[in-house]
C-alpha cells in the first residue's frame, strides 16, 4: 500500500520516513542494531577530529556501511556560519557527500538554531552545490526564507534538541506544511513514538530522532516503536481522517432496533 | 638525520615530528589512517586527497584530520 509512497529529498528516493541520529548510544554495536531495527535509510553523523594517538578505536563506517545507509553529515556544535561551512566542506571531502544537515546553534542552553547564521549558510552552501536540509525554528516566515534560499528540506524542531517534549507548536507546523512543497521533517524534541506519529499526521514528510531512541531504557524496542509510529502516522494522514464533531454519531444502524 | 632538518608540525592540535620532505601522503601512512574515510585540512585549507603525495609538509604546518562519528 505504501510501496509507492517514497520520501524524495533533492531528487533522491528513500523508503523510510524515519531518519535516525547516531549519537549518544552506549556502543557502536547498539547504534548499528538500532538503525537496522528502525529501518532508517538515512542517518545523521557528526564530523570530528580523528584520534591520532588511539587508532585502535572503531570507526563508525566499520559498523554502518555508507554504501547501504545514506550518511547525512551534520554541523552539530557549530555556532556560526563559518564553522558550519568548514565542517560541511570537510564532510564533502571525506566521501563526496552533498546531502547535508545544516545546524547552526545560537544558545548553549536551549540549543535553539541561530537563524540569521543558518540562512546565510544555506545561501552559500546551495551556491556551492550542496543539498541542504536545514534544522530551523518552527517559524513559518523563516522557513519561507530558507526555501527561497534553496534549501532541500525544511527541518523545524518539535522542541529543544534532546528535550523529549514532543511537538510544542502544532499550529506553526501546520502553517509551514501548508506553505511548502519541500520535504518537511520534524527534527529534534521527539520523546516517544506518539510524537513521531503526530508529526506524520500533521502531514510532515519525515521525522528525525536521536535521543529518544538512544537514551530509551530499551533503545532497540524504541527504534522499532518509532518505525511503526512513522508508518502508522503516515497511513493515518494519507487515509483522510474523519471530521471532528462535538456530538456523538452512533456507529450501529438505528434501523431494525428491537 | 640532522636535528635541524626535522619538520615539526601540528596534527589535530598535537605536535608531531616528521622527516624532511615528508608529504601529506607519508603522514597519513605514518598515522595508518584509511584515506577514504577522512578529510584533511592544511592550514585551514581543505586539500584534495588525490594530490596528497605532491604536498610536502614544512615546519609549523597545521594539519586537521577529521572523520565521521556518531551524532544527531
Amino acid at each position: 500500500m505504501l510501496k509507492k509512497d517514497k520520501l524524495i529529498i533533492a531528487g533522491k528516493k528513500f523508503t523510510s520516513r524515519l531518519i535516525v541520529g547516531t549519537g549518544k548510544y552506549k556502543s557502536m554495536q547498539e547504534c548499528a542494531k538500532a538503525i537496522k531495527v528502525s529501518g532508517a535509510d538515512i542517518v545523521t553523523v557528526a564530523v570530528r577530529r580523528v584520534n591520532i594517538s588511539d587508532k585502535s578505536k572503531a570507526l563508525l563506517m566499520d559498523y554502518i556501511d555508507p554504501k547501504k545507509i545514506t550518511y547525512l553529515p551534520n554541523t552539530a556544535g557549530c555556532f556560526n556560519s563559518e564553522e558550519a561551512l568548514r565542517t560541511l566542506r570537510l564532510a564533502r571531502e571525506i566521501g563526496g557527500w552533498k546531502l547535508v544537515k545544516l545546524e547552526v546553534l545560537g544558545d548553549k542552553k536551549n540549543l535553539f538554531p541561530e537563524m540569521i547564521e543558518t540562512l546565510k549558510s544555506t545561501e552559500i552552501l546551495t551556491k556551492e552545490g550542496f543539498k541542504v536540509m536545514v534544522y530551523c525554528n518552527d517559524d513559518p516566515l523563516m522557513a519561507k526564507r530558507l526555501e527561497n534560499a534553496g534549501a532541500s528540506a525544511i527541518m523545524p524542531l518539535a522542541a529543544p534538541i534532546g528535550s523529549g517534549l514532543g511537538i510544542q507548536n502544532t499550529i506553526n507546523i501546520k502553517i509551514i506544511r501548508k506553505q511548502t512543497q519541500l520535504p518537511l521533517i520534524i527534527d529534534a524534541g521527539i520523546g516517544e513514538a506518539s510524537d513521531a506519529a503526530e508529526a506524520m499526521e500533521l502531514g510532515c514528510d519525515g521525522v528525525l530522532v536521536n535521543t529518544a531512541i538512544a537514551k530509551a531504557k530499551k533503545p532497540l524496542m524504541m527504534a522499532e516503536a518509532m518505525k511503526l509510529a512513522v508508518i502508522s502516522g503516515r497511513k493515518s494522514f494519507l487515509s483522510g481522517r474523519i471530521k471532528k464533531n462535538i456530538y456523538g454519531n452512533a456507529s450501529s444502524p438505528k434501523k431494525g432496533i428491537i | 638525520m640532522n636535528k635541524l632538518n626535522k619538520v615539526i608540525i601540528k596534527v589535530n592540535g598535537k605536535k608531531l615530528i616528521l622527516n624532511p620532505n615528508s608529504s601529506v601522503y607519508d603522514l597519513i601512512n605514518k598515522l595508518k589512517l584509511p584515506i577514504n574515510k577522512v578529510a584533511i585540512e592544511l592550514n585551514k585549507e581543505i586539500i584534495d586527497k588525490k594530490k596528497i603525495d605532491n604536498i610536502i609538509l614544512k615546519s609549523k604546518d597545521n594539519i586537521e584530520i577529521v572523520h565521521f562519528i556518531g551524532g544527531g
